[in-house]
């Protein structure tokens, strides 16, 4: 594996083991992730990207019969050997997941959950919040009338960036994407990835994806996972163009997968 | 080979087979839903006729009979005809049971769905199915050897009271309410709890700000559910309540109900005196509040948000 330029490490994972209970979901992986940087991570299904992904912030502490080794520094601490602060790592690191996920409550509330359970409780300051992050997905001009109206009623497409507005309000410095349109059409998928694109300039993103168009459009590095491993991480356009590694090209040229 | 039947033969004598097995099985499932539909209707058309008996034929003043509260039809010279005694002490039942059973029943739900999910629902299923199983006179029957002596000796009174009714009928409707909250909680999409998670709310607040909300059109049928059948619970409430004919001033005052006025009394009232005809339009009232707590749940239902 080729080097990478030594930019500043957001998260530095290594030698990161992980167990579904016997079964060991990933072995050994080794992972920087730069800041304002977006890393695509490819892979055919069960390879243990989106598992890799959830250890990032923890979520994946929410599946049963998890155990993991290794080393995950954020920001030079490793949230799985010290006690850490699961509130305030996840307010760090947002997450939006495959399918938009609002709860079922008005938009203006989804917006304003996150700095709500957080503390804040002015009205003004939460109007600013909300506003300014829905201008951010792009959603504000679509809802700016109905902002009390239930979000559940909101397209597929509009979820999904009421559900990134809403990861973005607790202010994060990485934004985690678990296939983030892979529920969606066409036309919703590009008005997401031009929203990846306007967002890397103030967030780091990491986004699974099984969309190579979609990663060799959107990323700067690409992650390539098979079976557990970690088969290669470099820039996006050398991984595209001549993959270090047999398995990663011929799963790029769809080979397999 | 052997020579084939052609195509057109197969084609009709299959259909026809299947047809006669379809016309027959649409048969049997009609003929069940008209009689269910043919016995409420029937049921509710008696009820009626013999319920507003009092009131058309025995010249009783329906306002009088739901808000006077006296109750003296066995006195000879002015009998009294004022229900509203046993419709407060069937609604203070049963309102007061819900209070009790709705907290402890969600409480319990969220333990098994949310906090414990493994251990808790192993536990508690069982438990919970086997408090459905037990018969309403065991419970009265507990109630009366249990409750009402350590309530007369702890709280006061003569034990008979609405405090004791009240506790029974708690027990008795939290498996209700405790197992439809449970089904309310477990199927609220995984999603919910992370999409709150991941933005770092504790376990508890996303159980008080997203999952109960977003439960709550069902959780309110369940306490709902569990309040129809307090109100139609007869026996155990009878034994433990006291029966009296007066408005009770305090939870510890013994009273009575619609439902335990009538198990009492339709024995010795002679059919179509007004006193047995007052029992009817008690039985009318009961099904008219079963018929009002439906419309609740099916308005509860239509907004559910999940």
């Amino acid at each position: 594996m080729s080097t990478l330029t030594t930019t500043e490490r957001v998260f530095d994972v290594k030698d990161l083991n992980l167990w579904y209970g016997d079964n060991l979901a990933l072995k050994s992986i080794n992972f920087p992730i730069h800041y304002n940087e977006v890393t695509a991570i490819i892979g055919p299904s069960g390879c243990g990207k989106s598992t890799f992904i959830k250890t990032l912030n923890l979520m994946i502490n929410m599946i049963p019969g998890v155990k993991m080794s290794g080393e995950i520094n954020y920001r030079g601490k490793n949230i799985l050997s010290d006690k850490v602060d699961l509130v305030e790592l996840r307010k760090n690191v947002g997450m939006v997941f495959q399918k938009g996920n609002p709860f079922p409550q008005s938009i203006y509330d989804n917006v304003a959950y996150g700095p709500r359970i957080h503390g804040l409780k002015k009205k003004q300051e939460l109007d600013e919040i909300i506003e300014k992050s829905l201008i951010d997905v792009a959603l504000w001009d679509e809802v700016k009338d109905r902002l009390n109206a239930p979000a559940m009623g909101l397209s597929g497409g509009q979820q999904q960036r009421l559900c990134i507005a809403r990861a973005l309000t607790t202010k994060p410095e990485v934004l985690l994407m678990d296939e983030p349109t892979s529920a969606l059409d066409p036309i919703s998928t590009s008005k997401i990835e031009e929203l990846i694109f306007e967002l890397k300039e103030k967030y780091t993103i990491v986004i699974v994806t099984h969309n190579m168009q979609q990663a060799s459009r959107v990323s700067d590095k690409t992650a390539f996972f098979l079976m557990g491993e970690l088969i290669e991480l470099d820039d996006t356009t050398k991984v595209f163009s001549q993959p270090y590694d047999q398995r990663t090209e011929d799963y790029i040229s769809g080979r397999f997968g | 080979m052997e020579k084939s039947v052609p195509a057109k033969e197969r084609l009709i004598k299959s259909k026809n087979s299947r047809m006669n097995g379809e016309a027959r099985g649409r048969m049997l499932v009609t003929a069940s839903a008209l009689i269910m539909i043919f016995a409420t209707v029937a049921i509710t058309i008696f009820l009626g006729s013999k319920g507003l008996q009092t009131f058309t034929k025995n010249g009783i003043s329906p306002i009088e009979f739901i808000t006077s509260t006296k109750w003296d039809p066995t006195n000879a010279e002015s009998p009294l005809y004022g229900a509203f005694p046993f419709i407060f002490g069937s609604f203070a039942v049963t309102f007061l049971s819900a209070l009790v059973a709705a907290p402890l029943g969600i409480g319990g739900a969220i333990f098994m769905t949310e906090i414990a999910p493994s251990w808790g629902r192993k536990v508690l299923q069982p438990v919970i199915e086997l408090l459905v199983g037990i018969p309403s006179v065991v419970y009265g029957f507990i109630g009366l050897s249990v409750l009402v002596p350590f309530i007369r000796e702890n709280v006061g009174g003569l034990g008979f009271s609405l405090l004791t009714g009240t506790i029974v009928l708690s027990i008795m409707i939290l498996p209700t309410v405790t197992s439809i909250a449970t089904d309310a909680m477990a199927s609220l999409p995984t999603a919910l709890r992370e999409g709150s998670l991941a933005l770092g709310a504790t376990r508890w607040q996303t159980i008080r700000k997203v999952l109960i909300p977003a439960a709550s059109p069902t959780l309110l049928t369940a306490v709902v559910l569990g309040m129809a059948r307090a109100f139609g619970e007869a026996l155990a409430v009878q034994m433990v309540i006291g029966n009296v004919r007066t408005l009770p001033s305090s939870i510890i005052d013994a009273s009575a109900t619609l439902t335990t006025i009538i198990t009492l009394n339709m024995g010795h009232t002679t059919y179509g005196s007004i006193e047995n005809n007052t029992l009817w339009s008690m039985g009318l009232l009961l099904l008219i509040m079963s018929f009002a707590f439906i419309l609740v749940i099916r308005y509860l239902s239509a907004r559910r948000k999940i």
